[in-house]
């Protein structure tokens, strides 16, 4: 343990028996508006078999360190804030236990490829905006009160086909761990990319040819290479990789 | 100039692939079944070169495989850094590259095909 | 405020066993083809050392077939074989081939995309450019 671990005094702890177990928690501070340089603080932290890395990250802020910068809401997986980098590889805090890194040490930093706000929050704002600009809503003329039969209906093999896309909690993790995002800003991302896809395979929706047009540029679809790295890291079953390269086909005249 | 777009590009960047892997196989071929060191020697190198059909095969691998290799290497290049000074440059770049090491094997396959060598 | 931009760079594009094959023979796609480009264009120009006569083809010939020059063409075989197979697995996989069909994603929300097939397909790319590498030696030295 280093002379700055700090650890939680046994009568501030919030577990009512004394925890056996306890894990160095290290988290990145950083504070770019200051000026403040990228480092490290160590905290030992207890844990139980359901503690998550949100709830070790939240026990330093409560009795710790109160600046620790967290973004986090609904910690169960379905709001998509707590998005970091723990242990390298990029995860939802609070879908992640401590038990299941099987380390002493853990390392949380922020995602890599979002710009960073302070200590683990990072700006979604570009992500947003890409995904905006992919038109993420059903285009098409009529409307569900001026049509004939209200609701457009689907049967349910037309909503499998599209579904699962719509599961994405817009965590960020993709972007986080694409290869080509790493290096190239302008790329619109797996997380845009997906999401077109998910309404250009809603049979409800009018607007494939304007979104097609949208992905087909230098930095668009085609800077996809398949190696699959979003796809391992989200956390809701979305597959990114398999909605690019389904939306790969209709650009490339498999599919109409 | 009309900027191509990224899809026709990655067509062109398939079809040149296959058709790359085809005709590679045919020259590995060529060295393979006359036996790999007699198939190097110069007078074995002038016949084939002088064989009309395998000429334009050569001709072909030069053409698709530049056409893939630098389209490849462009995009790359795009990957790394991005900047529309850098893009056009990295673009232009490459087809210059591309058609300045077609237009060097071209002169040796054609060269040497007409008994100029 | 002011944000940095935070970009992993090109080390984003290593960590190959951090995440699964793909990412590995992603990265080596990449060096193979950097790596065969490089060759093709020393290939042209060794090549046309036909056009200076057969003294100076011969001179080239010296240069060329050597042991290092022996050992330079297997790897770039095996690099060639690589890039062709993963190449080809890769094509289909932009075709929507062997990626699964979307479906209700349900816990542990494993990625249909990432399947044996492909992980197979890289494994086979690998084997097949290891194969061809033990071949093309067993021609240049065997000679």
């Amino acid at each position: 343990m280093s002379a700055t671990t700090k650890q939680i005094s046994e009568e501030d702890s919030q577990t009512i028996a004394l925890p056996p177990k306890s894990i160095t928690l290290r988290i990145s501070r950083s504070n770019p508006q200051a000026g403040t340089p990228k480092s490290f603080m160590e905290f030992k932290v207890p844990y139980e078999k359901w503690t998550t890395v949100l709830d070790a990250i939240l026990e330093v802020k409560k009795y710790l360190d109160h600046s620790i910068g967290v973004r986090y809401s609904c910690r169960q997986a379905s709001c998509g804030s707590c998005g970091m980098i723990i242990n390298g590889k990029p995860r939802l805090a609070c879908f992640t236990k401590i038990i299941e890194l099987n380390s002493s040490v853990i390392t949380v930093e922020p995602m890599n490829n979002f710009p960073v706000i302070r200590d683990l929050v990072v700006s979604f704002d570009r992500m947003f905006a890409t995904h905006k600009k992919l038109k993420p809503y059903i285009i098409r003329d009529d409307s569900e009160i001026t049509s004939k039969t209200k609701e457009f209906l689907q049967t349910p093999e037309e909503v499998e086909k599209y579904i699962q896309f719509s599961s994405c909690i817009k965590c960020g993790l993709c972007n986080s761990v694409c290869p080509t995002m790493a290096t190239d800003s302008s790329f619109i991302g797996p997380q845009a990319l997906t999401q077109a896809y998910r309404y250009i395979a809603d049979s409800r929706d009018k607007g494939k040819n304007e979104r097609l047009k949208i992905i087909d540029e230098p930095h668009g679809i085609w800077r996809c290479h398949f190696a699959g790295s979003c796809s391992m890291v989200c956390p809701k079953g979305v597959d990114p990789a398999m909605g690019i390269q389904l939306l790969r086909g209709y650009l490339l005249g498999f599919r109409r | 100039m009309n900027k191509m777009r990224e899809s026709i590009v990655m067509k062109v960047h398939y079809g040149t692939a296959l058709g790359a892997v085809a005709l590679v196989a045919v020259h590995i071929l060529f060295r393979l079944t006359q036996g790999f060191s007699e198939s190097l020697q110069y007078e074995s190198v002038i016949a084939n070169y002088e064989f009309l059909p395998y000429a334009l095969v050569l001709e072909l691998i030069l053409v698709l495989i530049s056409v893939h290799g630098f389209n490849g290497l462009r995009v790359i290049l795009l990957e790394l850094k991005q900047g529309r000074g850098y893009e056009k440059a990295v673009t232009y770049g490459c087809i210059a590259a591309m058609v300045a090491v077609i237009a060097y094997g071209s002169r040796t396959i054609i060269m040497t095909s007409l008994g100029m060598a | 405020m002011e944000k940095q931009e935070n970009k992993e760079g090109i080390k984003g594009w290593l960590n190959p066993g951090r995440y699964g094959i793909e990412r590995f023979a992603y990265w080596l796609m990449r060096l193979t083809g950097i790596g065969l480009l490089v060759y093709f264009i020393a290939h042209i120009y060794e090549t046309s050392a036909i056009l200076d006569g057969k003294a100076a083809w011969d001179k080239m010939l010296e240069l060329t077939q050597t042991t290092e020059g022996h050992i330079i063409l297997a790897i770039v075989i095996g690099m060639c074989v690589f890039h062709t197979a993963n190449g080809i697995r890769l094509m289909l996989g932009h075709g929507g081939i062997g990626v699964g069909k979307p479906g209700r994603p349900d816990y542990p929300y494993a990625p249909r995309s990432i399947n044996m097939k492909n992980k197979m397909c890289i494994y086979v790319s690998i084997g097949l450019a290891a194969l061809a590498m033990l071949y093309g030696l067993g021609v240049m030295f065997g000679e």
